[in-house]
């Protein structure tokens, strides 16, 4: 059993009447990625503040721990461990890149010489040392994005938060950003990410966590949570209704929708599952006009969760 | 725990180079708001400098008038620097990176000691060159003793750090820059009707009380006793007792609205 990064029990937090976290348990193990998966206004944002010491926790929480700190008692020492990077811009727009980061390694308490040399090191790391010397309030968004971590990273923390680091980024800055968030565990780094997409955190993470209504409705590998979730699914559209009828005939599993002569069959989209309905359609003489693999997207795992589908297994208790 | 102190004193200077940094980038704030006492002493000097000067009993010649003005003016360059305190806390207060230093382990009061510490040494330069103006228009003050220069000196430091903590709690609690802007208006608001311009008993007697109870008259008062060798009385504890009461209470309540702000959901 490797040494826990973060530990917290029955993390509570509300604000007024409404409840943002009902006690949520975390345990993520050093040197991997753990996705806080869920929806805007699940409380993702809410669990970062409070593990990074930017809120306190409701009393009724149990113990937090981070860095094997105890929040509660030692929030400086914790602090000392972590590196954070919001999901609004931490960066001083006033300020050039350069001096931004030239801040965080006095903060830091570098010596001048050691503050240049990590500044200059990671500006050219995250490709920002053309940019370095115009104010930040300039960059674009993957810019300020980067400057942002690059910040984040000067104190070289164990352990780092990211909260939704590639909401609002174009496609390929996320790319950017993915590789930047795969280099920084390589280097044995902790990483605790918020996504609200589930290709995100099934591209990174270790372990995802699904948030609901304050609360951890799944939690496990990204291959376990996929596999409770019934969303995946073959379509096959016909033209002609009489192979339509035929196939559905062929297909009793499947959901029919007669308008647009489609048919929904329930399937993981593993190739023996797709071979298998390729021959029963074979057998039946029929040919699709179109066939598509739609897999779970974050929808899916909600429905599933929330929508009173019975569940085959719920990962949470496999996981304990 | 002397090496905390040091390093508590090296946060706070961190942050203070952070924002004089700020200010020597974007000076147009700063030095707009310097522009409000200039052109009220130019006013009051060039264009109702005689009558104003008649009716302290100065004669017809200005320069009385001048000598009386502009103490009280170089304490309302005090409260007008303050005003973009209060603005340049409220704008930082929105920004991202406050909520970065809070989750590192720095010192936590070393972001507020460096805007206090900043606005300070701006309106140390503020009433320099206020001054400069009034010298270069004629205000003299030639039978001032050095310990009285310096007690002067040392009157408007202890009054920018007093004004300075009040902005810098106006600030916490404005949500924008503009509510700030707003919410910091008493500051140049209390010079007006203080005894910068005219005596307090030349006054309407019901309005006497607000001119008088105020931080404003008394460190007035004190200031031209120290440059020009009126009477201070007992305005001179008054103002300092003025500085300290609102240097105590802008700190706590900066202070209780900067730790209670990370709480509110954003």
């Amino acid at each position: 059993m490797t040494d826990l990064a973060i530990a917290a029990n029955g993390l509570r937090k509300s604000y007024g009447d409404k409840v943002v976290l009902d006690g949520v348990d975390l345990a993520v193990p050093e040197g991997t990625i753990f996705s806080l998966l869920g929806p805007n206004g699940a409380g993702k944002t809410t669990a970062v503040k409070i593990l990074s010491t930017l809120v306190s926790p409701d009393p009724g929480s149990g113990r937090i721990s981070v860095g094997g700190h105890d929040l509660a008692t030692d929030p400086q020492a914790a602090r000392a461990a972590i590196g954070v990077t919001g999901q609004f811009s931490a960066v001083d727009g006033l300020i050039t890149g350069e001096e931004n980061m030239l801040l965080m390694a006095d903060l830091h308490h570098l010596s001048r010489h050691e503050g240049r040399r990590v500044a200059a090191e990671l500006l050219a790391r995250f490709d920002l040392t053309e940019a370095a010397k115009k104010p930040a309030s300039t960059y674009s968004g993957g810019m300020k994005r980067r400057l942002d971590i690059a910040m984040t990273l000067v104190g070289a923390p164990r352990i780092i938060f990211l909260d939704e680091p590639t909401t609002g980024l174009d496609p390929r800055s996320r790319h950017t950003m993915w590789r930047i968030i795969r280099e920084l565990v390589a280097d044995g780094v902790t990483v605790f990410l918020t996504t609200q997409y589930l290709e995100e955190a099934d591209q990174l993470a270790d372990r995802i966590a699904v948030l609901h209504d304050g609360t951890i409705a799944a939690q496990g590998t990204a291959e376990e949570l996929k596999r409770i979730v019934p969303g995946g699914h073959v379509r096959l559209r016909f033209t002609d209704p009489a192979a339509y009828r035929s196939a559905a005939t062929a297909l009793r599993e499947a959901s029919p929708d007669d308008a647009s002569l489609a048919l929904r069959i329930p399937s993981d989209g593993s190739q023996r599952a797709l071979r298998s309905v390729l021959d029963r359609l074979d057998s039946a003489g029929v040919e699709a006009d179109e066939l598509t693999v739609h897999t779970p997207d974050l929808d899916d795992v909600f429905f599933a969760l929330t929508g009173g589908v019975d569940l085959p297994h719920q990962p949470t208790e496999a996981a304990r | 725990m002397s090496s905390s102190l040091s390093l508590a004193v090296r946060d706070c200077s961190t942050m203070l180079r952070r924002n004089l940094l700020h200010a020597r980038r974007y000076p147009s704030l700063t030095l707009n708001l310097l522009l409000t006492p200039i052109m009220l002493l130019l006013l009051f000097v060039y264009i109702f400098g005689d009558t104003m000067s008649a009716g302290i009993g100065g004669g017809a010649d200005r320069s009385a008038y001048i000598a009386y003005l502009l103490p009280g003016l170089l304490l309302m360059t005090i409260g007008s620097t303050t005003i973009g305190t209060a603005v340049s806390v409220a704008t930082d207060m929105s920004e991202g990176i406050i909520a970065r230093f809070r989750t590192m382990a720095i010192h936590r009061g070393s972001v507020l000691v460096g805007h206090v510490v900043g606005s300070v040494l701006q309106s140390v330069l503020g009433v320099v060159l206020v001054g400069a103006v009034g010298v270069a228009i004629g205000f003299r003050s030639t039978d001032a003793t050095a310990l009285e220069w310096l007690a002067a000196f040392g009157l408007l430091v202890l009054f920018a750090t007093a004004l300075t903590w009040i902005a810098v709690g106006m600030g916490l609690v404005s949500p924008n820059a503009e509510a700030a802007g707003n919410n910091a208006m008493p500051l140049i608001f209390l010079p007006l009707i203080s005894s910068t311009f005219v005596p307090v008993d030349a006054m309407p007697g019901w309005f006497q009380p607000v001119a008088e109870y105020q931080p404003f008259t008394p460190a007035i008062e004190t200031l031209r006793g120290l440059l020009l060798g009126t009477g201070i009385g007992h305005n001179g504890w008054l103002a300092v007792a003025w500085c300290l009461g609102l240097t105590v209470l802008g700190w706590f309540w900066s202070a209780a609205k900067f730790d209670g702000a990370a709480e509110q959901r954003p």
